[in-house]
């Protein structure tokens, strides 16, 4: 099957994304087998390995996208922002939308649902989060819970709950093959998109007047109130930040994995907020560290002992039990110890 | 001038300040002191508006400042160095520097205001680019002073800044005080050490909770027989 004709079969049907990496799987095996059947198994495992590398990179990439978000918001305000895979989901149909219904060039779509999306998680900070900063911390996460339900439940309205199949266009969809490496673009645009992004937030967050204040208030709100900081700005700027990389997650998400649904959101972002808390919650480079290493465990795992592929979901889970069991501040974390 | 009139301030049903008042002329230094719990901190966190007073007014120069934003205040001219130093442990003193003056417009005189800083601590010039973290309690409260000063503060008001200190440094941060209020700054020192905040205190209010229980020069409180009793553990 070609690749063209392959993406029009999934234009149709939309298959899951346990589907899709299935088929991954079983391609690069059957490719493996193809070309390397004479030059005997270990050069056959190395390609395996390394075909599997390439997609587990850009899995990994795209969680740590998301965790970014999260350990952002963790960072200043002490919040777990469960609607931030929800945002996720919102970026995808966003973009969708623009192409499909308004027949903009896929890339003015894809700036706009960025920049919609960035409007939307600020005006989530400020409709459901800002009211209820001064009060008990359970609020706050329970407003959060709420507003992961509303916009789920209003994506199932709004978008319908039957799923749609994400137009691809050639430059994602066309695929290469590198030394018998079995590569679509997409796979190496995401890893690439997301060095640069993560590029451009360090030098934010470490070498600009907004970033040395969003690291104050994420050391301690009050003491960078008393530095004349206007906190509510610093919030925006951090829902803001989150949000553009969740969209763009979404939109990359949905380029890999061409099926939108209404809660798409969900599983990425549990298992994003999992990365973020693996790889130390508060920690940039934690949350990019967490999102690498569970795309690794879990794609890999599946390479390698493809009879637990339906346990693939599980991974993540059983990794945070296992970080939180042996090391609950998280790879890069540090203990900060109970806000007062 | 800061002028303080039935400050009231509640923390759910207990009522933390009972309506104090206390005036700060401007250039002169004042201290309160007080028993732990007295409500001294309380009255200088509800004037930076970090926390909610319930009546009364805070008047700075005629102005009202009670309900405005803790920016705007410090943006005005009041200045806190807060209790336990505060400081941004995984910033460099350069940062936490930069950071007191975050708000202000005039770029040029705040890096003049950073060389006057590390005039005064020439501790911090030499480790600028660590991890103010790293610091012992002495330097981070040196710290904590210099990022207030870099606020170009017309009033710093200083909670507790002798607390925990060894005694060397105790006394150079009463002497940085002097310096300070000589270089034309008003002070307001809340502290422990009511015998060291006397002795540099023009006036000194005496807080039992909750209220001003009594006033007075810092000289004619240092001989006060109530104060020397209380606060100065002597029988």
């Amino acid at each position: 099957m070609t690749e063209a004709g392959n993406l029009a079969g999934l234009r149709e049907a939309a298959p899951s994304q346990a589907e899709l990496d299935r088929r991954d799987t079983e391609k690069s095996q059957k490719i493996d087998v193809s070309v390397f059947s004479v030059s005997g198994s270990i050069s056959m495992d190395l390609q395996t390995f390394l075909q599997q590398f390439v997609n587990a990179l850009s899995l990994g990439s795209l969680y740590a996208l998301i965790a970014i978000g999260y350990t952002m918001v963790y960072g200043i305000l002490r919040l777990i922002n469960f609607a931030h895979g929800d945002i996720f989901m919102i970026g995808g149909y966003l973009a969708f939308y623009g192409v499909g219904i308004f027949a903009m060039p896929w890339w003015l779509s894809a700036c706009l649902a960025i920049a919609l999306t960035t409007v939307f998680g600020v005006g989530l900070e400020r409709a459901a989060y800002r009211p209820l900063r001064d009060s008990p911390r359970i609020s706050i996460m329970i407003s959060a819970i709420g507003a992961s339900f509303l916009i789920e439940n209003l994506a199932i309205v709004l978008f319908d709950a039957r799923p749609k199949a994400f137009p691809v266009p050639g430059l994602f969809a066309a695929n290469h093959v590198v030394g018998g490496i079995h590569v679509a673009s997409v796979s190496l645009i995401i890893p690439l998109v997301t060095a640069v992004l993560l590029a451009i937030l360090l030098w934010i967050v470490h070498r600009t007047r907004t970033g040395m204040a969003m690291r104050a208030v994420s050391t301690d709100i009050e003491a960078a109130r008393l530095m004349a900081v206007d906190v509510d700005r610093i919030v925006s700027v951090t829902f803001a930040i989150g949000s553009a990389l969740a969209a763009i997650g979404g939109i990359l998400f949905a380029l890999k994995y061409p099926r939108l649904e209404p809660l798409m959101g969900i599983m990425p972002g549990m298992k994003c907020f999992i990365a973020a808390v693996v790889g130390g919650i508060g920690s940039i480079g934690g949350a990019v560290l967490g999102g690498l290493l569970l795309g690794l465990i879990e794609l890999m795992t599946i390479a390698f002992l493809p009879e637990l592929t339906g346990y693939k979901d599980a991974f993540a889970f059983i990794l945070l039990i296992a970080v939180l069991l042996f090391k609950p501040t998280g790879l890069l974390g540090r203990n900060q110890g109970e806000k007062v | 001038m800061l002028s303080i009139r039935n400050l009231s301030v509640h923390y759910g049903g207990i009522h933390a300040l009972r309506g104090i008042s206390l005036d700060v002329p401007a250039g002169g230094i004042v201290t309160l002191i007080g028993a732990n719990g007295a409500g001294k901190s309380t009255t200088l966190n509800a004037i930076m508006g970090l926390v909610r007073a319930s009546g009364g007014s805070v008047a700075w120069n005629g102005e009202e400042m009670l309900g405005k934003p803790t920016k705007n205040i410090v943006q005005s001219g009041i200045v806190l160095v807060p209790e336990g130093r505060r400081i941004f442990p995984n910033l460099t003193v350069d940062e936490n520097l930069s950071l007191g003056a975050y708000a202000r417009a005039d770029r040029s005189e705040v890096e003049a205001d950073r060389e006057r800083v590390f005039g005064l601590f020439p501790r911090l010039e030499e480790r600028r680019r660590q991890k103010a973290g790293t610091f012992s309690g002495g330097e981070q409260q040196m710290l904590a002073v210099g990022r207030a000063l870099m606020s170009k503060p017309a009033v710093l008001m200083m909670d507790e800044p002798s607390l925990g200190l060894a005694p060397l440094f105790v006394r150079m941060i009463f002497d940085i005080i002097r310096q300070i209020n000589a270089a034309g700054v008003t002070v307001l020192l809340v502290e422990q050490n009511a015998k060291a905040a006397l002795e540099v205190a023009d006036t000194g209010y005496v807080m039992e909770t909750g209220a001003i229980g009594f006033s007075g020069g810092g000289r004619e409180l240092l001989d006060d027989e109530r104060v020397r009793r209380a606060y100065l553990g002597e029988i």
